[in-house]
């Protein structure tokens, strides 16, 4: 008594949802409370016996978790009840619940199915629509299941409001529950010729979705698709009708002659821009043998993309897009709308012409698209900017540097894009910088002439976004040490104290490139001193001038210098560290660089004095790094302390002794160091380790799962394989040390003049820290964009230059040969992951494969009971199979037992049959006629494939035959 | 699935109707949905009414107040969603008469059968305005 006089009240009192959404307009304040509180209500009133308090309560839910995010798992039995209420009203407040909340993993979903079977069943449609759509959301396996042959019946309902729906629910069954196709394919596949559009709307949508995932089954359905595409009059259809035929079109090349006229027919007669704009879409994909067609389709495109409506200029330029890889002359053809759009307004429309732009690109122009582009870039948005750095990055890095014949100029644009304001590709510039550096030798002296620029300017080290190409600059460095001008200002730059700002993984790598040009100019240092030709100097120098040589004969116009620094270079086969010969070197690779000629004679002269204050200043800054925080720095830096000291010693006792005596043990150390170094990097296939055999007594885990129990909660490497710590680290201790430097600086040096005057330039980056906390940040700020003239008339330019580059081709006369790039046999690709289709879509379009192919399966199938198990099944559906793609599936599934054909090289020889039957097939267009008649004519020769296995090879694959 | 999901957000961002076509947590459709407001109604007039996000494709249209925003896989038919979002705004306004975010807001549900006869499991299944609003009239008169 009490509890029925407290839901009247309830009911009584309770807000309706319109109370519910009046008031929560009202409630300003505070919205989060106010939904709070009213889900205390809902939770009270969702409790009462009364079916309309609960419902309401459900209603309130529902909208609260469809509007506000709420949850409701928690009321999910109360759905089941609300659902099951015989008033519609409430009912459809219950389906309407269970559609947004319930999911695969809903509990109460097993209770539901009796009631969802009572409903689709019920005589009242309105109750099996409600059934139909939350059944197309929330069907599960065992749903769809248990459900299959109610959905069957409703299949060919006679309502069309009905069967309408449960078309449409057979798309999420079949998902589910493969084995349904047996059941429901064929009603589903009459219902393509119904007379009702509404009907065929809804199952062509099915078919679309169906063949998204796996066109090949519904070949055999192309003559039903052809009678729609062309008597169809509702563009709906057309359209998903056209996504078909471009799925279907490249498994059959017959199909495409079929389809092309009528296709053309709905171009040239629509008014409808979505359907002309499929057909585009399918012509330009699929159908691009057929010339007449795609020339009409690009002028079609063309059409879109002067109009005024951005959306369309969108969608022509992405169909350009499309069609790039296939006629790039329709992308030529329409050049200059798509660089004028470059200046669009709009973001989205800039990309696809951007992408365009990048599908022009060639060897003969990609220079000065390039060029082009990075002006673009410096005046773009920042996101825009590395939209066209990333572009440009990817063109020229395809296939190994495949477009790239002047490597020096692109290492320096590589240079370039790295101190372009807003540039964040640090990651692509660094890996490109390695890897020119390891495949491509010729492009060596440049690469080290740009990392010297980027390494040498203070105020790059500030930037977090060059830190990686920093590192890439120093590895370079260090690593092509030999062809470096001045190697004591590279020390220098190596470790400048700014360089305290980049984090740890990096400064290991600029110690460990200090190491490198250490040693080199100790090696320099003793072989002229001991005035013998060291070997390794001289195989250097040779390499170098064979390597200019190759140069000079192909740069026709500067013959006259060339000769005479061929001929210095011929000098330099018999070695000579020092003097003129690295001179003209330097001299031919810096003709510009008039500034600095005067210096370079003493450049890699090392006096007595120049090597030992040398080794006292790398002394001095590694003894303060040895308190370094992070293991990697510290660790190299020790080394190189220990090494210099070790050094040091030697070189100060000796100095004043006997020339054939001195320095054997250093030169002893160095030599084997420098051996060390000299074994030449090269490019690493990345399926290298696979082909290492595992030893034997290794065993190695599957997964390292257990790793992370062994390390805790220790920050594992990130990607580099270094440690990346704060880049705070060490600031204290390199401040002192900048101190110490500046007291270096202060006594009398006999550094080059050379780097006297890069001292002077950049002054402050020898001063002490102001601070001992903070590193001065008064620096230029990083990046100043330059000022660039040609910038406003860069469109005509861009369009000018892609008319010449693109389409005088002849231009190509390449002033010299592309140096060699370093390849591995087995390319670098990651090894190609086994590409099996899910499961899932496997078993499905097996199923409809096989429905398709007999249908005296389908009548046994449907005969059986539904839970028979499926790997029987399985064995079935492959002996009725006829279709090649299936054969080939069932060789890929060797390993799976297949009971009903054990013998493996009976399949190939079946294979083989059927190749050969289909070239007979097609010489015989009588025959072809003879199987037009469709499935009844299939059903006979079924009948014989259940008697004698073999039989089924006999019986040509029937697809393509419908409609030819 | 063609179409994945269905947003109506008005001017300030606040979603007056979802409807997905997977199951996403609660959690996963409020992040998704505040990328997508972030992004389309930053967007003006003249640019193009489409937005790749994440796997999905937007195709967006503003109509006075609110936004349509439709997900759609990417090899849907841009345009032909477009025209959707318009046949719905239709529908709508045929039932409700000159329809405004306050009728989306009332009659949540009324809007949600209506997309529910027009969409099903992602397939556009019924184009007819008359058809799609049989259903609800006769249960308005039912109720009545």
């Amino acid at each position: 008594m009490a509890g029925s006089s407290s839901s009247i009240m309830d009911n009584l009192f309770q807000r309706t949802l319109d109370d519910l959404i009046k008031s929560m307009r009202l409630q300003l304040l505070n919205e989060s409370t106010f939904i709070s509180k009213s889900i205390e209500d809902i939770r009270r009133e969702i409790k009462s016996t009364d079916p309309q308090t609960k419902s309401t309560a459900l209603q309130k839910l529902t909208y609260l978790s469809a509007i506000h995010g709420v949850d409701m798992s928690w009321a999910s039995f109360h759905v089941v009840e609300v659902m099951s209420s015989s008033l519609f009203s409430h009912k459809r407040i219950g389906y309407h619940a269970a559609s947004i909340s319930f999911h695969d993993s809903t509990p109460v979903l097993l209770l539901i199915t009796n009631q969802l079977r009572k409903d689709l069943s019920s005589t009242n449609h309105f109750h099996a629509s409600l059934a139909l759509h939350c059944l197309s959301t929330i069907a599960t396996l065992d749903l769809s299941r248990d459900l299959t042959p109610d959905l069957f019946n409703l299949l060919s309902s006679s309502r069309v409001f009905i069967r309408n729906k449960a078309i449409a629910v057979v798309l999420r069954v079949f998902d589910k529950y493969p084995d349904a196709v047996r059941v429901c394919f064929k009603r589903l596949v009459e219902n393509l010729e119904s007379s009702d559009p509404h009907v065929v709307t809804a199952v062509i949508g099915v078919f679309c979705e169906l063949s998204s995932k796996d066109p090949r089954p519904y070949l055999q359905l192309a003559p039903e698709f052809h009678r729609i595409l062309v008597n169809s009059k509702n563009n709906w259809i057309l359209i998903k009708v056209l996504k078909i035929f471009a799925r279907l079109a490249p498994l059959e090349p017959r199909l495409g002659k079929k389809i092309v006229e009528p296709i053309c027919e709905h171009i040239r007669r629509s008014g409808a821009k979505s359907l002309v704009f499929e057909c585009v879409r399918i012509v330009i994909t699929s159908l691009s043998d057929h010339e007449s067609a795609v020339k009409l389709a690009v002028s079609k495109i063309r059409e879109l993309l002067v109009d005024q409506d951005p959306n369309l200029r969108y969608l022509g330029l992405h169909a350009l897009s499309v069609a790039a890889p296939k006629h790039l002359w329709a992308v030529l053809e329409n050049k200059d709308a798509v660089i004028k759009s470059l200046d669009d307004e709009d973001s989205n429309i800039k990309i696809e012409s951007l992408r365009l732009l990048m599908a022009m690109v060639s060897e003969s122009n990609v220079v000065e698209i390039s060029r082009v582009l990075l002006n673009y870039a410096l005046k773009s948005d920042p996101e825009f900017c590395n939209e066209i750095l990333g572009s440009v990055l990817t063109t020229c890095g395809r296939n190994d540097y495949e477009i790239i014949v002047d490597f020096d100029w692109y290492v320096s644009l590589l240079g370039e894009m790295a101190t372009i304001p807003h540039c964040q590709k640090d990651e692509e510039i660094e890996n490109q910088l390695i890897d020119i550096g390891m495949r491509v030798k010729d492009a060596r002296l440049q690469l080290v002439r740009v990392a010297r620029d980027l390494l040498i300017d203070p105020a790059l080290l500030g930037n977090v976004y060059l830190h990686r190409i920093l590192c890439a600059a120093a590895w370079v460095a260090g690593e092509y040490v030999q062809l470096v001008r001045n190697p004591l200002e590279l020390i220098d730059a190596l470790v400048q104290p700014r360089t305290n700002l980049l984090p740890p993984s990096i400064r290991a790598v600029y110690i460990n490139s200090v190491l490198k040009v250490l040693c080199f100019c100790l090696d320099c240092y003793l072989d002229q001193d001991e005035g013998t030709a060291s070997s390794y100097c001289g195989n250097l120098a040779g390499g170098q001038s064979e390597m200019f040589l190759v140069k000079t004969h192909t740069e026709a116009p500067e013959l006259v210098a060339t000769t005479r620094e061929g001929s210095n270079y011929e000098q330099d086969e018999g070695f000579n560290p020092r003097n003129t010969t690295i001179e003209s070197s330097d001299d031919l690779s810096d003709e510009n660089d008039t500034d600095r000629v005067g210096t370079l004679l003493s450049m890699k002269n090392f006096t007595h004095e120049s090597v030992v204050s040398l080794l006292n200043r790398i002394e001095l800054i590694f003894s303060s790094l040895t308190a370094n925080q992070d293991v990697e720095v510290l660790e190299r830096a020790r080394n190189i302390f220990a090494f210099v000291q070790l050094v040091k010693a030697e070189i100060i006792d000796n100095s004043g002794q006997n020339v054939d005596k001195k320095y054997t043990q250093v030169s002893a150390v160095i030599k084997s160091i420098r051996d060390a170094f000299s074994m030449e990097l090269g490019p690493v296939s990345i399926s290298a380790q696979g082909r290492v055999a595992v030893p034997d007594g290794l065993v190695l885990n599957e997964n390292l799962d257990d790793l992370k129990a062994i390390c805790g909660d220790i920050e594992l490497p990130s990607s580099s394989s270094f440690y990346t710590g704060g880049p705070q680290f060490g600031t204290a201790s390199d401040a002192s040390l900048s101190n110490l430097l500046k007291n270096d600086e202060s006594g009398p040096s006999n550094e080059s003049t050379s780097l006297l005057e890069h001292r002077k330039r950049h002054g402050l980056y020898y001063l002490a820290s102001d601070k001992s906390e903070t590193v001065p940040n008064d620096y230029p700020p990083a990046n100043d964009p330059k000022a660039n003239s040609n910038i406003n008339d860069e469109a005509d330019a861009l369009a000018k230059l892609t008319e010449q580059s693109l389409l005088l081709k002849k231009r190509t006369n390449q002033m010299k040969p592309r140096p060699v790039v370093v390849k591995l046999d087995d390319g670098d690709a990651a090894p190609i992951p086994d590409k099996r289709p899910e499961p899932i879509n496997d078993s499905l379009s097996g199923a409809i494969k096989d429905v398709l192919g007999s249908e005296a399966n389908l009548s046994v199938s449907r005969s059986n009971p539904l839970d028979k198990s499926s790997t029987k099944r399985k064995g079935k559906k492959k002996l009725g199979t006829n279709l090649p793609s299936e054969m080939k599936e069932n060789l890929g599934d060797a390993e799976k037992p297949d009971p009903e054909n054990p013998n493996p090289s009976s399949k190939s020889k079946e294979r083989r049959r059927r190749g050969k039957e289909k070239i007979v097939e097609g010489e015989e267009p009588e025959q072809r006629g003879k199987k037009k008649s469709s499935h009844r004519h299939g059903r006979h020769k079924t009948h014989q494939r259940a008697n004698s296995p073999l039989n089924v090879v006999s019986q040509a694959p029937v697809i393509p035959d419908f409609l030819l | 699935m063609g179409i994945r999901f269905v947003l109506m957000v008005n001017k300030q961002g606040q979603t007056r109707l979802a409807q997905y076509y997977e199951y996403l947590t609660v959690e996963e459709r409020r992040t998704l949905e505040g990328e997508i407001v972030r992004k389309c109604l930053a967007r003006n007039e003249h640019q193009c009414s489409f937005v790749e996000h994440r796997n999905y494709k937007i195709v967006y249209r503003r109509y006075a107040s609110l936004f349509f925003l439709v997900g759609v896989d990417d090899g849907e038919n841009e345009l032909a969603i477009l025209e959707f979002i318009h046949l719905l705004v239709e529908t709508m306004d045929r039932h409700f008469g000159n329809v405004c975010e306050l009728d989306i807001m009332f009659h949540l549900e009324k809007v949600h059968f209506m997309l529910e006869e027009m969409v099903m499991n992602g397939c556009i299944v019924e184009t007819s305005k008359s058809n799609i609003l049989t259903p609800i009239q006769l249960m308005d008169k039912t109720s009545s």
